[in-house]
C-alpha cells in the first residue's frame, strides 16, 4: 500500500489519538515500511478481489488459457481421473456455478456460458473457521492462505467450503503413473510441489503478488476477462468494472462474502 | 487385576487369536494406505469423508450410550443395573478408542496429529471433539478402575469418585453433541445443517448403544458363567424403545421439514438416499433396509409380549443396531457430500483395503472389550 504524505500525516495524527486507531496506524506504517524492503515492487492491497467478465470469457468457449496458466505455474498434478483430481481453477456450466440464480429465462449466451471457478477468498471464510491446526488462515489483505506443511489432511475445510474450491492430494503428486509419466508434466522449479495427504487450492498467486506480478490466470487470459485488484482502492480497475457492470457472486446467501465477482 | 486377562480357556484364546489376525490384516492394509495415500480408499474429490469418519460418528454414539446405565445406577440408585454398569463403561472405553483410531486412519498426514495440540484452535469443532473424546476416555478409565478395585476388595468406593461419576454424565452427552456440531455447523452442506442433528444423534446413540449392550450380555450368558439377569435386560430394552421411538420421530421431522418446504437444497440429499439421483443409487437399498428394520424392531420393542420374549428381543436389538449402523455408519456422512456444491453426483463405496482397515479397528475395539470384560468377570467370580 502506498502511503503518500497526506495519508502519512493523517495516520500519525490518528496515532496521536491512540487506542484502536493507533493500532491501525501502526499497521499501516508497518506496511509502508515494507516498501523499502527488498520486495520493493510487491503489490500491496487491502482487499484483493477478482472480477470475471463472463461476457468476454464466454466468447471463446472451451478456452482453457487461465486453467493452463495456473496449473502449470503451480505444479498442479494431473492424475488422469476425476476421483483423485486436483484443480485450482476450473470451468463449470453457468447453472452449476450459480445454482441460486435459478431462472428459466436467461440470455442464451449466458445459459451456454461456463464460468471459471476458483477459491473465492471469502471475507468470512468457513474453511478458516473449521481448520483445527490453523493450516488455513486469512491474511490481512484478504487472501485465504494454506500452509501445506502444517495441514494434517483432515479435510474438514473441504466439507466446509460451499464452493468446492479445495482439493486433496489422495496420492503422491510427485509420483508417476504406471507408464512412468510424471503426474506433474513439467515441473516449475520456482514453486513448491506438494506431498500426499494435504489439501491445496488457489492462493490468488500470493507468490507472484510479492514480486509485483498479477495472478497467473489474469496474465494468461487473452480475452482480458479476468481482472484482479484491490477493492479498497476506489480507482482500481476492479472497482471501476464493478461500478459500471452488474455482477453476481456465488451463493451470496451463505454470508461468506466471496471476493470473486462475475460480470454477467 | 490385569493378569486375569492372561488366564483363559481355549475358546478365549481362540477368539483372541482371531481378533489378532484381523488386526494384523488391517494393519498391513494401513501400511499400504500410508504408502499410497488415502487414494486407496473409495473417497474422491467430491466425497471427501467416507467409511472411517462414519464409523467414528457411529461409535461416538455407542460410547455416549454408557450414560444410559451409569445415570440410572448412580444418580437414581437403580440397583438392577449394578451388575452391568461396568460393562457399559468398558464398552465406552473400547468405543472411544476405536473413534480415535478411525480419526487417525482418516488423516492424510497422521504423523502431524500433534499439530492439533501444538496449534490449539478453539474455533474448530474438531479441536473440541479431541478434548471431549480424550476426556471421556480418561473419565471412564478412572471410574471403572476405581469401582472394580473396590468391588474386588469388598469395600465402599472412595468418596472422591462420586463427583467424577456425576461429571461423566453430562460429558457423555457432550461427546455426541460436539460430534454433531462438526456437521451441523456447515452452511456448505444443507443435509447436515439442521438444529435437530445433535438430538437425533443422541436418540440414535441411546438406542443403538444399549442394544449392543443387551446383545453382549446375552453372549456373555452363553459363553461365560456371568448372567446379567432378566430385570436389567428388560429395563435396557425399555430405554431402547423410548430412544428409538424418539429417533424415528426426529427422522420424520427432518423429512417433513425438507419435503414440505420443498427446497431443492434440502430435499435432494434425501432423494439421493431413498430414491437415488441421476442413476446413482448405491445407498438406496441400504436406506430402505435401515428404515424397515428400524420400524419392525421398534414395533417388537413396544409390544410388551414380544419385548419380554428374550429371543424376539435379541432379534429386535440386532435389528435396531443394524438399522442405526446403516443410518449413521454408512449413509449420514456420505449423503452430505452427494450432490457436491456444484451439483456433481459422485458415488462412494468403500474399497477392500478401506474395509479391512475398518475391520481391523473394530477388531481392536473387540479385543479391548474382551480383555476388559474378562478382567471384570474374573473379579466377580472371585468374590
Ligand atoms: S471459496 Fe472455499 S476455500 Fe476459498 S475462502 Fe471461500 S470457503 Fe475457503
Ligand atoms: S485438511 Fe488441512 S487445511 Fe483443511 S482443515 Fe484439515 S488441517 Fe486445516
Amino acid at each position: 500500500m502506498a502511503v503518500d504524505r497526506r495519508n502519512f500525516i493523517k495516520i500519525t495524527g490518528l496515532a496521536a489519538l491512540g487506542g484502536a486507531a493507533g493500532k491501525e496506524a501502526m499497521d499501516a506504517l508497518a506496511q509502508s515500511e515494507a516498501k523499502f524492503s527488498p520486495m520493493d515492487n510487491a503489490l500491496h492491497g487491502k482487499r484483493w478481489a477478482m472480477a470475471v467478465d463472463l461476457k468476454k470469457c464466454k466468447k471463446d468457449n472451451g478456452c482453457k488459457d487461465c486453467i493452463h496458466a495456473c496449473h502449470s505455474v503451480h505444479n498442479v498434478p494431473d492424475f488422469g481421473n476425476p476421483k483423485d483430481e486436483i484443480k485450482w481453477i476450473w470451468r463449470e456450466p453457468y447453472e452449476k456455478a450459480f445454482p441460486d440464480q435459478e431462472n428459466e429465462f436467461v440470455p442464451d449466451d449466458l445459459l451456454h456460458a461456463s464460468a471459471p471457478l476458483l477459491c473465492n477468498h471469502c471475507d468470512n471464510p468457513p474453511c478458516v473457521r473449521v481448520c483445527p491446526t490453523q493450516a488455513t488462515w486469512k491474511r490481512q489483505d484478504g487472501i485465504v492462505m494454506m500452509d501445506w506443511h502444517r495441514c494434517i489432511g483432515c479435510r474438514y475445510c473441504i466439507a466446509a467450503c460451499p464452493y468446492g474450491s479445495r482439493s486433496f492430494n489422495w496420492r503422491d503428486p510427485r509420483g508417476a503413473d504406471a507408464e512412468g509419466k510424471p503426474y506433474i508434466k513439467e515441473q516449475n522449479p520456482a514453486f513448491p510441489t506438494r506431498m500426499k495427504g494435504v489439501v491445496e487450492k488457489c492462493t490468488f498467486c500470493d507468490e507472484r503478488l510479492a514480486k509485483g506480478l498479477k495472478p497467473a490466470c489474469v496474465e494468461g487470459c487473452k480475452q482480458a476477462a479476468l481482472v484482479f485488484g484491490d477493492l479498497d482502492d476506489p480507482e482500481s480497475e476492479v472497482r471501476k468494472l464493478l461500478r459500471e457492470n452488474f455482477s453476481i457472486r456465488r451463493k451470496p446467501g451463505l454470508g461468506t462474502q466471496p471476493e470473486v465477482y462475475y460480470i454477467v | 487385576m490385569l493378569e486375569n486377562a492372561l488366564k483363559g480357556s481355549r475358546r478365549y484364546w481362540g477368539w483372541i487369536a482371531f481378533l489378532a489376525a484381523v488386526i494384523g490384516i488391517g494393519f498391513l492394509c494401513y501400511l499400504r494406505q500410508l504408502h499410497y495415500g488415502l487414494g486407496i480408499t473409495g473417497m474422491s474429490r467430491d466425497v471427501t469423508w467416507g467409511f472411517y469418519i462414519a464409523q467414528f460418528t457411529f461409535l461416538v454414539g455407542v460410547a455416549a450410550s454408557a450414560v444410559m446405565v451409569v445415570l440410572p445406577y448412580y444418580l437414581h440408585n437403580f440397583k438392577a443395573f449394578g451388575k452391568i454398569t461396568i460393562l457399559g463403561e468398558f464398552l465406552a472405553i473400547s468405543s472411544v478408542t476405536m473413534c480415535i483410531l478411525f480419526v487417525l486412519a482418516d488423516l492424510g498426514q497422521p504423523m502431524r496429529m500433534v499439530n492439533m495440540i501444538l496449534y490449539p484452535t478453539p474455533n474448530s469443532i474438531l479441536f473440541w471433539d479431541l478434548i471431549v473424546l480424550n476426556g471421556y476416555l480418561f473419565l471412564n478409565v478412572i471410574i471403572s478402575r476405581v469401582m472394580l478395585d473396590s468391588e474386588r476388595k469388598g469395600l465402599e468406593p472412595p468418596k472422591w469418585i462420586k463427583p467424577i461419576i456425576y461429571l461423566s454424565i453430562p460429558w457423555a452427552v457432550s461427546i455426541h453433541t460436539v460430534t454433531a456440531f462438526i456437521y451441523c455447523g456447515l452452511g456448505a452442506r444443507p443435509f447436515w445443517l439442521t438444529a435437530i442433528l445433535a438430538p437425533r444423534f443422541l436418540a440414535s446413540a441411546f438406542s443403538g448403544g444399549p442394544a449392543l449392550l443387551i446383545l453382549l450380555c446375552l453372549i456373555l450368558r452363553r459363553v461365560t458363567r456371568f448372567d446379567a439377569g432378566k430385570e436389567p435386560i428388560q429395563k435396557l430394552a425399555l430405554i431402547i424403545t423410548y430412544a428409538m421411538a424418539a429417533n424415528l420421530f426426529f427422522v420424520l421431522m427432518e423429512i417433513f421439514t425438507a419435503f414440505y418446504s420443498d427446497m431443492p437444497e434440502h430435499t435432494i440429499h434425501f432423494r439421493y438416499l431413498f430414491f437415488g439421483i441421476d442413476g446413482a443409487r448405491n445407498l438406496v437399498p441400504w436406506m430402505w433396509t435401515s428404515e424397515i428394520l428400524g420400524i419392525v424392531s421398534l414395533v417388537l420393542l413396544i409390544v410388551p409380549s414380544t419385548r419380554r420374549n428374550e429371543s424376539i428381543l435379541t432379534a429386535a436389538c440386532a435389528g435396531t443396531f443394524i438399522s442405526l449402523w446403516i443410518d449413521k455408519g454408512l449413509a449420514m456422512v456420505v449423503a452430505g457430500f452427494v450432490p457436491s456444491p456444484v451439483g456433481n453426483v459422485t458415488e462412494y463405496w468403500p474399497t477392500a483395503p478401506e474395509l479391512m482397515i475398518s475391520l481391523g479397528v473394530w477388531a481392536i475395539g473387540f479385543l479391548i472389550l474382551t480383555v476388559l470384560y474378562k478382567i471384570a468377570l474374573t473379579v466377580r467370580e472371585e468374590i
